[in-house]
């Protein structure tokens, strides 16, 4: 069938082009490990008296992952602006193919990228102390097939809108890092002020970090603790996303449609 | 029935109207110019005719299909060739051509055959596993040329074919133009702003400032005009040089930074 073809065929060049990028495969892994190892050596003492009741290294991992899965899915989604100033775009947007196929192609490319790349995350578990198992890993693989997709639809809408790679640097700190640090990675929102955990519901990542925490630790947390730090249960999370994911990917394609 | 029908087409940008009002077909097997400055409307033109931007006014019909309604099918039967690059650089030449071979819905059975035939036209098969990155930019246009041809369109739009290329490729390429319509039969609507290439057209349409002031073959303008070269009847008509060296010197100039920012 010529839709699935189209599809598949979108979403493989996402895939050989980062294959292909040596320099972005390796510096996306630098990221959380900084993170990890400044603001997690960094606060874990501090913090160890404030009854947070898990140990802040492994507080912070998950959110880690799941944060490195929304920056990756994000930049590589985001090189649809690329595609437009190079050109590239035009060769896509001249083919005779729905343009649902361009959006769903380009989102499945990102989230597999981000999910395969995120994966690797998981060989620092052993250092942190946290256990896992392949079920572990098979939760938390799908829970990133969904994060990453919701966040590579959200961000084909900002490509959309965005028409050259000069706003980028303002995107990256009125819109990423606010999502960065208000997603509950950090410091868990329950004890946070209130409009900082209204803005927080309509962060996507919110229920990605969420959702990868419950899965991470429930194996190797006290269950009263981490309930503690836990904002709602997975299905909950599945669902916002999911509804997200559904809302983001329908405006791209309006988008994408819509010609001058 | 004309391959492509124009009528009245119109298109208003916020501040300016680039194309005001223009008429004109082209038939089947036609080589067909558009020969105007920087700025008279040529690239718009193709832009509407290839449904990549929607008129203001007016209609136009591709193969019988209106390019506003039955995008699809006048997509399926055009082939483009950009006036800027347009390929993937980080992929080789081979597989630039398979993701445009499947886009356009051909079999694994109906491409193979045909990318490979295309690759054999513009001399690039021996360069097919090559990453674009490192091709020339006459490499570069050869390959789009060849990708534009891949799914058999009945009409080839070229936007600028050699600009910025060196006179030898030039050459080249145009061999490679009129090879492609004897075998095929295919219709071809070039722009450009040089006018030794307007020569080679079977008929030209001289657009200036978003209007056509005349249609005719090479030598008929020539011999309307009473000039030499069409250079002059273009002087003749607009009142001015169409300013070639200027302007390709700094189309060049513009194509070299866009491949330098590309690294």
């Amino acid at each position: 069938m010529q839709f699935i073809r189209a599809i598949v065929t979108i979403w493989e060049r996402e895939v050989i082009r980062y294959g292909r990028d040596r320099a972005r495969l390796i510096s996306t892994f630098f990221q959380p490990i900084m993170f990890l190892v400044i603001f997690g050596s960094g606060l874990r003492n501090p913090l160890s008296a404030g009854g947070l009741g898990v140990d802040y290294l492994k507080f912070m991992y998950p959110g880690i992952i799941a944060m490195n899965v929304m920056g990756i899915a994000f930049f590589s989604s985001i090189s649809t602006v690329w595609d437009r100033e190079f050109g590239f775009l035009k060769e896509i947007l001249v083919a005779p193919v729905p343009r649902s196929t361009i959006v769903i192609g380009k989102a499945l490319g990102a989230t597999t990228i981000a999910s395969v790349q995120a994966l690797v995350l998981l060989i620092l578990a052993p250092f942190i102390k946290v256990s896992i198992d392949p079920l572990t890993v098979f939760h938390l693989f799908l829970f990133m097939l969904l994060l990453s997709f919701a966040i590579s639809a959200m961000s084909l809408v900002i490509a959309s809108i965005m028409k050259t790679m000069e706003s980028f640097g303002v995107l990256m700190q009125l819109f990423i890092f606010p999502m960065f640090f208000l997603s509950g990675a950090f410091f868990p929102l329950n004890t946070a002020p209130h409009w900082m955990q209204l803005i927080s519901r309509i962060n996507p990542l919110t229920y990605g970090v969420d959702s990868m925490r419950q899965i991470l630790l429930a194996r190797q947390t006290d269950p009263a603790a981490l309930a503690e730090i836990t904002l709602q249960p997975i299905y909950l999370n599945v669902f916002s996303l999911a509804i997200f994911a559904t809302i983001m990917i329908f405006i791209s394609i309006l988008a994408f449609r819509k010609k001058d | 029935m004309s391959i492509i029908e124009v009528k009245k087409l119109t298109k208003n940008f916020k501040d300016f109207r680039a194309v005001k009002g223009i008429t004109f077909s082209v038939e089947e097997g036609e080589i067909f110019g558009f020969l105007g400055p920087n700025g008279a409307g040529k690239s718009t033109t193709i832009n509407i005719l290839s449904t990549l931007i929607t008129a203001s006014g007016g209609s136009a019909k591709i193969n019988g299909f209106d390019v506003a309604m039955e995008t699809d099918e006048v997509r399926k039967s055009i082939g483009l060739v950009f006036q800027d690059p347009s390929l993937d650089d980080r992929l080789t030449a081979w597989e630039n051509l398979i993701f445009h071979a499947r886009l356009y819905g051909l079999s694994k059975k109906e491409y193979l055959p045909r990318v490979k035939a295309v690759l054999e036209l513009v001399d690039l098969t021996a360069k097919k596993d090559s990453l674009v990155k490192s091709f020339s930019g006459g490499m570069k246009r050869r390959l789009e040329i060849a990708r534009g041809l891949t799914h058999y369109p009945r009409v080839l739009f070229l936007d600028e074919p050699t600009l910025g290329l060196d006179p030898q490729t030039r050459f080249n390429i145009w061999n490679y133009i009129l090879k492609l319509r004897q075998e095929n039969k295919m219709t071809i609507f070039m722009t450009t702003h040089y006018m030794q290439e307007a020569e080679y057209c079977d008929r030209i349409a001289i657009i200036d400032k978003g209007k056509i002031i005349v249609i005719d073959s090479p030598a008929n303008l020539k011999k309307q005009f009473g000039k030499e070269t069409i250079e002059d009847v273009f002087l003749k008509l607009t009142g001015r040089k169409i300013r070639e060296e200027e302007a390709s010197t700094k189309e060049q100039f513009r194509n070299q930074l866009m491949a330098h920012r590309r690294r």
